[in-house]
């Protein structure tokens, strides 16, 4: 019987990482667009463009940075249709959102057709010689891709962006009260626009992160529903970027975890089990939920709910 | 602009075809999910290119993806038969009973339902004996394990999946009698992230060679970035990790495919009946070897392949003893296709126990 | 340069006006669409639009596939008028149709004319028990309703999976993921013969006009009304934010159990592992398509319904892919929600004066 050996727990850690990275960044975006009073439901729809146009960027020039810059420009562009939307012709922020994600589904597939069963080289761990070799702590501080790093970084520059950056603040000021932000002199629809593009971007890294790294390949509708994970993140984490960081790599780990307790043979559905991770987070958002005050002093006030300059 | 005209011209083509000619039988396909997802609609689709390819102008065929199972597949079985078409695939289980409530209000139509068990006058049933092909993966697993863990990443725990997991546990059971098999459920056709942490959570427990009941190739990409083996399935993944795949089960529709509408142009077809088809017919194919299979094993599976398909060989005969060791199969006797149909259990060397 | 200037009251021509004129756009955009992807425009857009109803059969699928997501959006739209966010009538759907479903195959045989009215009160309370936990862990807890109930989807769906997987799995189906076939008793009768629309369809409506009158002319419908616009208020008035959370997932949870019910009991006939293609979720567009009024919804309903429906036509007939639909579909979604900008404001060509 093969038990938890320390090899399997760094293989486990290494799997909740790579599990969690694209929830990290599709969050993060969200996160934004939402503390700038957007509420902005097509993440599902973002990242499958993210992850196709990463793809095509990626077979046609073979560099992954390209591809990543591309798979950013892609799910901004779309998003840059939804901004549109909702800040100019003021239409319904749920619906909208949701039709950004049938629309995105449809063209992700449509550019796509010809890239299904295309294989492509993917980025591999940066294997740092020396360092990655020292025991258990070598694999689990250094056996990562590139963008496990960058997601810690994202979340430390965001969550620096919001609290001690002027812009930051702005940003918020214009999440809590439009209004008033708009009474102050600030650009208030630009600053959203702004949130709604940077939110697009990073769920189409996210997006790219799972068609170029997590598992190389194209296919149609690759995500699966990890947009709709990184939105319930965002709500999970209260809007605080530290917290979606922690639940991000909370749901990778239950996963992970009860993918173990499965091929162990225990005498458990596999149906049951992979309820796991969604019980897990229900559970834990009851847990911090319960002091009220602090979550209402993090929702943006202003959320989903649409600006008029003039009006 | 190489892509407008392709898709130009091919409209140009369907709709200069149905001007001209009114005598072409119509054949529509149903699948369950997009031809895209680069797995089982895939290879249907394929099946479907190759009889466009075969019989040409004589027929006109016609495709509806991404179908749920239920009511809006009633809706599309329909419309083909209302709309005159001659001849109907269901590609998939869920299509079984829709298929028979259309195919009784239209008993001119022939429909081919894959997969399922119920069958009627102007309804046939085919599935692929993938088990055969299983079985020799099975065969080289067993030899090329040096942990004797074994991964298998599976979608669902239906008889046809179990089937899969029991003839690849038969083979290596066959040449390794110490190594073990552990499945993980994904609960998903396609999830190409789940299957990912699956193939990597069974290389994470020991597991150096994996096999997967799926539709993405994420559990090839898992070994190779592992740099252990793999076995695919559906199609040859070999392109997404030369080095991982040892060999792949691949089915191939296409000879059933062609056969039926040779019958149903000749107007020879027939219902009631239920194709099983494996090495023998060229349903079920193996993907050519990787470099690292030794001659020796090659050599055990080609000899293992012909007795299959001579008849000698069956990776369901007796004895056969379920994981708990008791005895499912007397020596002597060989498992029914009716048997091998509803499989809920595990045969020896399977861990962990199916959920009833 | 072009802007949007308010109008002094909301346009009475545009409430109507805008969505015919959105249907237009998007009629011209697909035909540029189609155009430049090398099919025949008009024929397209008849295809999409027109053939698919253009026989009694067809209108009936098309009001069978416009049920489930007019009965959850009418649900639905009580909540998000309440600013209660109810995104999981996906999952009080599935749970509507588990409990009614666990006792049509329970009592299988029976032939008891009360089965199919307990099963209707069973898929409703089934819905409501799923929609409680958000309620709950919302008013107890102040747990994020958009989290809880997202979540609880996912586990409805996997509880689904299990139970007909092993528990309510057929007996007799070869150990396939299905539940038998339910009894005569437990179907909905048929509105027309040759058809698959059923009773649920006219409560349906009856559901809509009711909603339509307890939103416009009851106390709850304005209390509904007054806490979502400002719960402040609300507070002050003495209506209790509580109350109309419990009372917005009630609803929404027993309409959406309901259409659950409806399709089980009505096209589907069986508990399979999947019983809604996304119903839950699109229902949440065609709330906000019928500006969560009911009788906007209905129509709303019917256009998305519509729309599938196209989608299907138009693959069957011209191959084009499915992706082409979805490029469409969000289109028709866009150019809808955008024209309603219309009723609150005017467009005028011109440069901005300078506001004194």
């Amino acid at each position: 019987m093969i038990g938890f050996e320390v090899e399997t727990i760094i293989a486990i850690l290494l799997g909740v990482a790579r599990g969690a990275t694209p929830l990290v960044f599709a969050a993060i975006g969200e996160l934004i667009t939402e503390k700038a009073g957007v509420l902005n439901l097509g993440v599902e729809g973002m990242m499958l463009v993210g992850a196709v146009g990463g793809f095509i960027a990626v077979v046609a020039t073979g560099s992954p940075t390209v591809g990543f810059i591309a798979a950013m420009l892609a799910g901004a562009l779309l998003s840059a249709l939804f901004a549109v939307l909702v800040l100019f012709l003021h239409t319904n922020q749920v619906a909208s959102g949701l039709a950004l994600t049938i629309f995105g589904v449809g063209v992700s597939a449509f550019f796509g057709l010809k890239y299904i069963g295309t294989p492509i080289k993917g980025l591999q761990a940066i294997d740092i010689p020396g360092l990655s070799d020292i025991p258990i702590v070598g694999p689990l501080l250094f056996g990562h891709d590139i963008m496990v790093y960058a997601a810690f970084v994202l979340v430390a520059v965001t969550a620096w962006f919001l609290n001690k950056s002027r812009w930051g603040m702005i940003l918020r000021a214009v999440g809590e009260s439009h209004h008033a932000a708009h009474a102050i002199g600030y650009p208030v629809v630009l600053i959203r626009f702004c949130a709604i593009l940077f939110g697009g971007a990073m769920c189409g890294l996210a997006g790219a992160y799972i068609s170029l790294i997590y598992t190389p390949m194209w296919a149609e509708n690759m995500t699966a529903g990890r947009g709709w994970i990184a939105l319930a993140l965002v709500v999970f984490a209260t809007w605080k970027p530290g917290r979606a960081l922690i639940g991000a790599y909370l749901f990778g780990g239950v996963t992970i975890l009860q993918l173990n307790v499965q091929s162990l043979g225990l005498d458990v559905s596999g149906h049951l089990m992979n309820m796991l991770p969604y019980i897990a987070t229900i559970l834990v958002l009851v847990l911090i939920s319960r002091d009220e005050t602090k979550i209402r002093l993090n929702a943006p006030a202003c959320l989903g709910k649409p600006f008029r300059a003039d009006g | 602009m190489g892509k407008l005209k392709a898709v130009l011209a091919a409209a140009t083509l369907a709709l200069g075809a149905t001007a001209a000619q009114a005598e072409q039988t119509k054949i529509g396909f149903v699948y369950v999910s997009p031809i895209g997802d680069a797995g089982y609609t895939y290879q249907h689709d394929l099946g479907r290119k190759a009889i466009e390819e075969e019989f040409g102008d004589k027929i006109k065929v016609s495709f509806v993806e991404s179908v749920a199972e239920g009511p809006d597949s009633e809706r599309v079985i329909m419309n083909y038969a209302k709309n005159g078409y001659d001849m109907v695939f269901a590609t998939s289980f869920g299509y079984m009973n829709p298929t028979l409530k259309v195919a009784k209000k239209f008993p001119k139509v022939a429909f081919e339902h894959a997969t399922g068990y119920k069958r009627a006058k102007n309804v046939n049933t085919y599935v692929a004996r993938f088990y055969e092909g299983r079985y020799l993966a099975g065969l080289v697993a067993g030899k090329m394990t040096t942990s004797n863990v074994i991964g298998y990443v599976a979608a669902f725990p239906i008889p046809e999946v179990v089937r899969g997991i029991n003839a690849f546990t038969r083979g290596i059971r066959e040449v390794n009698k110490d190594a073990q098999v552990r499945v993980i459920w994904t609960n998903s056709w396609f999830d190409p992230g789940k299957e990912r942490e699956a193939a990597d959570t069974l290389i994470g427990q020991g597991a150096d060679v994996l096999n997967m009941h799926a539709d993405s190739p994420a559990t090839i990409q898992a070994a190779a970035d592992a740099g252990v083996y793999a076995i695919g399935y559906n199609s040859d993944l070999s392109k997404f990790g030369p080095k991982a795949q040892l060999t792949s089960t691949v089915t191939n529709w296409a000879p059933y495919y062609v056969k039926r509408v040779t019958e149903v142009l000749e107007g020879k077809w027939e219902g009631n009946q239920d194709t099983w088809d494996g090495l023998k017919e060229g349903m079920v194919e193996m993907a050519p070897f990787n470099d690292a299979v030794p001659q020796d094993v090659r050599d055990l599976v080609e000899k293992a392949k012909q007795d299959i398909i001579a008849g000698t060989l069956h990776p369901f005969a007796g004895p056969i003893n379920d994981n708990e060791g008791k005895e499912r199969v007397a020596a002597g006797t060989t498992m029914t296709d009716g048997d091998l149909l509803g499989f809920n259990w595990y045969v020896e060397g399977v861990v962990g126990k199916l959920p009833n | 340069m072009i802007r949007f200037e308010p109008r002094l009251a909301p346009s009475r021509v545009m409430v109507y006006g805008a969505p015919i004129l959105a249907v237009c756009f998007t009629l011209v955009a697909g035909a540029m669409l189609f155009s430049a992807l090398g099919y025949d425009p008009l024929n397209s857009l008849y295809l999409f639009f027109i053939q698919p109803i253009s026989d009694s059969y067809g209108l009936t699928e098309l009001f069978l596939k416009a049920t489930p997501l007019t009965l959850c959006a009418v649900g639905l739209a009580v909540g998000f008028r309440g600013n209660v966010w109810n995104i999981g009538a996906e999952g009080q759907l599935t749970m509507g149709a588990i409990v009614s479903g666990a006792i049509a195959v329970t009592w299988y045989d029976s032939t008891s004319m009360f089965l199919l009215p307990i099963m209707i009160i069973a898929g409703v309370l089934g819905g409501m028990a799923w929609a409680a936990i958000p309620a709950f862990l919302k008013t107890r807890f102040h747990a994020n309703e958009i989290l809880t109930s997202l979540m609880l989807t996912y586990v409805a769906t996997l509880f689904l999976g299990y139970l007909v997987n092993g528990p309510l799995r057929n007996p007799e189906g070869f150990n396939f993921p299905e539940s038998r076939m339910f009894g005569d008793a437990a179907l909905l009768p048929l509105l027309f013969d040759e058809s698959r629309l059923h009773i649920g369809a006219l409560i349906t409506l009856f559901v809509v006009l009711l909603g339509w009158f307890i939103m416009s002319r009851t106390l709850i419908g304005f209390q509904v009304k007054v806490v979502g616009l400002t719960p402040l208020a609300a507070n002050y008035a003495g209506f209790n934010p509580k109350k109309v959370i419990w009372m917005s997932l009630m609803l929404g949870g027993g309409l959406a159990g309901l259409a659950g019910m409806f399709e089980v009991a009505g096209p589907i006939g069986q508990l399979q592992p999947v019983i809604s293609p996304g119903y839950g979720f699109t229902a949440i567009i065609v709330a906000f398509l019928g500006r969560l009024h009911p009788i906007g919804i209905l129509l709303a309903g019917t256009l998305v319904a519509l729309s599938y429906l196209g989608g299907e036509t138009v693959q069957m007939e011209l191959s084009l892919p499915l992706a082409v639909t979805g490029v469409f579909q969000g289109m028709l979604l866009f150019f809808l929600l955008a024209c309603d900008v219309l009723i609150n404001y005017r467009v005028v060509l011109g440069f901005k004066r300078k506001a004194a």
